[in-house]
């Protein structure tokens, strides 16, 4: 740049008096005079901006709806939105790279922090690629304890969007109702997994520990008092007219723009197709259970919504019939080179390891003492390839692409996360509704931040 | 808060002038090569292999590819290598021919690969064709999936966008581009997607550090992941 | 600040601090700057069972102008530092942050490029909060011990008082010793005093 700048958009700015406020003044960018206002000054704006109609106006990042940290740049004329923009990458935590400088086994703790609202089905999709590449199978009661915590917590995924949802419209209500199932639903969890969320639960090769005593009557509990938690919903949501009136109609994306938009989940079966990978593409023995696909015709936000309800039932079947196919039996891989080495046990101080192990492996076995020390510091080796894994989460295929090159760490894990192909469709549902409808339409398609940005 | 610098790595080959007892070229034990014993550093890591499976591929994949081939004319120029492993198929495509193999195989009544799933990049920094483009694709119709690769160098990162393809490919194409570096030709809008906008350097390639401080605690430093010795 | 910045030390002052101080912890209107993992148990807290609106802080603002409280729930990101500040510079005094979370505190798990290592290179932190999410429990007593340190701030002249020896800040009294009967009449005991100083 040279320092006697002639400029003449610099000149103008130096120049010329900004229209707007004296606190907030106005400048000149490439898309146009951009003013910054900071209340009470609208008059001024307004006045500033005879000339053009149109008004792009940023519903920055830090919004209470808005989803989470989900930039929308919408240029508005009047109360219509003509262009809709999503800008995201602020919650990117490099996640993926992360890995790569971490085990396999580790892996399961960042990726589940990514999509924060299922941390399960992250996990499930990462061990089942890592499993895929490995060439082994968990045995079969942690399958089923895998398909069990999956679908309490896409009970949990559902409600919070439910909740959320209804916050943004303004059913408060609704807000305080989905939490409280929530916390039923974590109180199960937070007994199986020993956390409330961000469970490192799942492993390559199976899960981390069983079902503690009392878990089963937990779950049965919620088998009693869930299915009239959901009758409630139904009578809050299902047939409010002000509901319908924000949600139907709205956001309404057709089966052929899903499909070219490459949506997934919810929002592909409220347009109609029937896709979910459990029945299509079955993994962990999904195709043994006894459930519906719950479809809508109606493509629009209501439509999401009904199928997001009706998933909930349907979803606690599949608990009910998980838990009476328990079998008693091992619940990590059998092969001890993979095989997290103990299940752990509630110690004097918290959760820690089991005694037994410790005694097995100081006193008897010299060749199990080698495989802890080798398991925990450099973890198992996966022969070298590449595969690509999907499990249907609560928002839709889940991806995960790992590729090893034949060492302890992960080379490369991609995840394909439905949230960030989600958004995409933003801007096709926005354009040409309302201002109040993009948040309607946005909250349908519940996109969670952390798996946008990874 | 200023962190408090590392001690500067002891470099054996740079001994001083004044440390008599010690052999020049050699460290305080005698050890010229670092002080490394646990014979990990000596571990050379294979490059993948380059080969193509050899036919017959097995289940649908010999039918799909033999339509790939009567449908598409520039098949033999385009594909490289078709490889079969875990059960999965995957196509290596020349960077330029992607976007028409996809169009193919989304056009083509016996194939039908309606939905794209993403496209996502690898670095393999011991090829020189290092970076690679990743596209899945899955047929809704007759429930399967396939995997295009393609390979580029860092100095000359071209390759043909399915975004004209598959609509769906515009933000995995931004991203691949802001992690990566691989610039996809014909995209609409190609920019930084996850990093900030004026962001220098594209962090998922292997060169690129993990950034990252060392950590302190209870007086002791444990430096990030990517500077930690590491035997596997 | 205001006027009551301007009144003369004394047994006015204390109980003038006292009053304002109680005011100022009773209804601490958070403003809703959740960004991840840690924002959902924020909710959470902020929902039926884990009620915040029994102290006051039902009411997260939208406009920070109004809020000031701001829980930083959840990694920031190099993109999102910048939001944040401003975030901060647009909530009038007096004003309260607390770092919810390992990731907001330190940085956490992720010590990489595109987390800012701590939200206090951005923000000046009244409160740290661990976990990794912390349990609703856990935001609870970091407000309850922010409430602590609200109710110390001294006012106007007595602004050194922080820094005379032996002063014990009410906030570091440990949540199992502070919220027993002893703790409690402990704690009565040390506010009679300061009145009557």
């Amino acid at each position: 740049m040279s320092e006697t700048t002639t400029d003449p958009a610099v000149e103008d700015v130096l120049l010329d008096e900004p229209a707007g406020d004296a606190y907030a003044g106005a400048r000149e960018t490439t898309e146009g005079t951009v003013y910054t206002v900071t209340g009470g000054d609208w008059d001024s704006v307004l006045s500033a901006v005879d000339d053009e109609e149109r008004i792009v106006v940023n519903m920055g990042p830090q919004h209470p709806s808005t989803h989470g940290v989900l930039r929308l740049v919408v240029e508005l004329e009047g109360e219509t939105v003509t262009s809709a923009r999503t800008v995201i990458g602020y919650l990117h935590t490099g996640i993926e790279k992360n890995l790569e400088y971490r085990n396999w086994t580790q892996g399961v703790t960042f990726v589940t922090r990514m999509d924060y609202l299922s941390p399960i089905f992250n996990e499930t999709g990462y061990c089942l690629a890592v499993e895929k590449l490995l060439g082994i199978e968990p045995p079969p009661r942690a399958t089923v304890l895998r398909v069990l915590t999956m679908e309490l917590n896409r009970i949990a995924s559902h409600m919070v969007a439910l909740a959320t949802g209804g916050m943004e419209l303004g059913a408060l209500t609704a807000m305080t109702n989905g939490f409280r199932e929530r916390e039923l639903v974590l109180d199960a969890l937070e007994m199986i997994t020993g956390l409330r969320m961000n469970h490192a639960y799942v492993r390559p090769g199976g899960v981390a520990q069983d079902l503690p005593p009392g878990a089963e009557e937990k779950i049965r509990e919620l088998l009693e008092i869930l299915p009239e938690r959901f009758e409630g919903i139904d009578k809050l949501l299902v047939g409010n007219p002000i509901w319908k009136d924000r949600t139907v109609g709205v956001g309404h994306l057709d089966v052929q723009g899903c499909i070219a938009l490459g949506l997934t989940g919810p929002i592909l079966r409220a347009s109609g197709l029937p896709w979910d990978l459990r029945k299509t593409d079955p993994y962990c023995g999904y195709e043994t259970y006894d459930f519906d696909v719950v479809t809508s015709t109606r493509a629009d936000s209501y439509g999401r919504f009904l199928v997001r309800v009706g998933e909930l039932r349907e979803s606690l079947k599949i608990v009910e019939q998980a838990l009476d196919r328990l079998e008693p039996g091992p619940v990590m891989v059998e092969d001890t080179k993979i095989g997290w080495p103990a299940q752990l046990a509630i110690g004097s101080d918290g959760m820690g390891q089991s005694l037994d192990h410790v005694k097995k492996i100081m006193g008897t076995s010299m060749e199990a003492l080698i495989h802890h020390f080798k398991l925990v510091t450099e973890g198992f080796r996966v022969p070298p390839g590449q595969v690509y894994t999907a499990v249907e989460s609560p928002r839709g295929e889940l991806g995960f692409h790992v590729v090893s090159d034949g060492g302890t760490r992960p080379y490369r894990v991609h995840v394909r996360d439905p949230s960030f192909t989600n958004l995409q469709a933003t801007s096709a549902m926005c354009e040409g509704g309302m201002l109040a409808d993009a948040i309607a339409a946005v909250a349908g398609i519940d996109p969670v931040m952390g798996g946008v940005d990874r | 808060m200023s962190t408090p610098e590392l001690p500067a790595r002891r470099d054996p080959s740079a001994v001083s002038a004044g440390d008599a007892a010690v052999r020049p070229g050699t460290d305080m034990f005698g050890a010229a090569f670092g002080g490394d014993t646990s014979g990990f550093g000596g571990l050379v890591k294979r490059p993948p292999a380059d080969a193509s499976t050899p036919r017959p591929y097995g289940s649908w994949f010999d039918e799909a590819v033999d339509v790939l081939q009567e449908e598409y004319s520039a098949f033999d120029d385009a594909v490289t290598r078709v490889v079969v492993d875990r059960g999965e198929l995957t196509l290596h495509v020349k960077p330029e021919r992607l976007a028409e193999v996809a169009q193919v195989l989304r056009d083509e009544p016996s194939l039908r690969f309606e939905l794209c799933l993403g496209v996502n990049g690898v670095d393999y920094p011991s090829t020189p064709t290092r970076l690679h483009a990743v596209v899945h694709l899955m047929s809704m119709t007759y429930r399967r999936r396939i995997r295009l690769e393609t390979a580029v160098t860092a100095e000359d990162p071209h390759v043909a966008s399915v975004s004209h393809v598959y609509p769906t490919a515009d933000f995995h194409e931004r991203e691949t581009w802001d992690m990566f570096g691989i610039v996809f030709d014909g995209h609409p809008a190609l920019t930084r997607i996850l990093m900030p906008d004026d962001w220098e350097g594209h962090p998922q390639r292997k060169d690129y550090p993990l950034g990252g401080v060392p950590v302190e605690y209870k007086g002791a430093q444990v430096p990030p992941p990517d500077e930690r010795r590491a035997y596997a | 600040m205001g006027l009551e910045e301007k009144i003369p030390g004394g047994i006015v002052l204390t109980s003038v601090e006292k009053v304002v101080n109680w005011s100022r912890k009773s209804s601490l209107w958070p403003a809703t700057f959740g960004l991840a993992c840690c924002a959902i148990e924020m909710m959470a807290t902020g929902a039926g069972r884990y009620d915040l609106a029994r102290f006051g802080m039902e009411v997260f603002r939208a406009s920070p102008r109004q809020a000031d409280l701001m829980i930083v729930a959840g990694r920031v990101s190099q993109k999102m530092a910048p939001v944040v500040r401003q975030v901060y510079d647009q909530m009038p005094e007096p004003k309260w942050v607390i770092a919810m979370g390992v990731c907001a505190s330190s940085g956490g798990m992720f010590n990489n490029y595109a987390i800012v290592q701590g939200v206090d290179h951005i923000v000046p932190v009244d409160m740290y909060l661990p976990g990794c999410p912390p349990r609703p429990e856990m935001l609870l007593d970091a407000i309850l011990k922010l409430h602590d340190k609200i109710m110390d701030e001294p006012l106007g002249v007595n602004a050194r008082r922080r820094e005379l020896p032996g002063y014990q800040p009410r906030e570091l009294v440990a949540s199992s010793a502070r919220y027993t009967p002893e703790g409690k009449k402990a704690a009565r005991e040390a506010f009679r005093k300061e009145l009557m100083r």
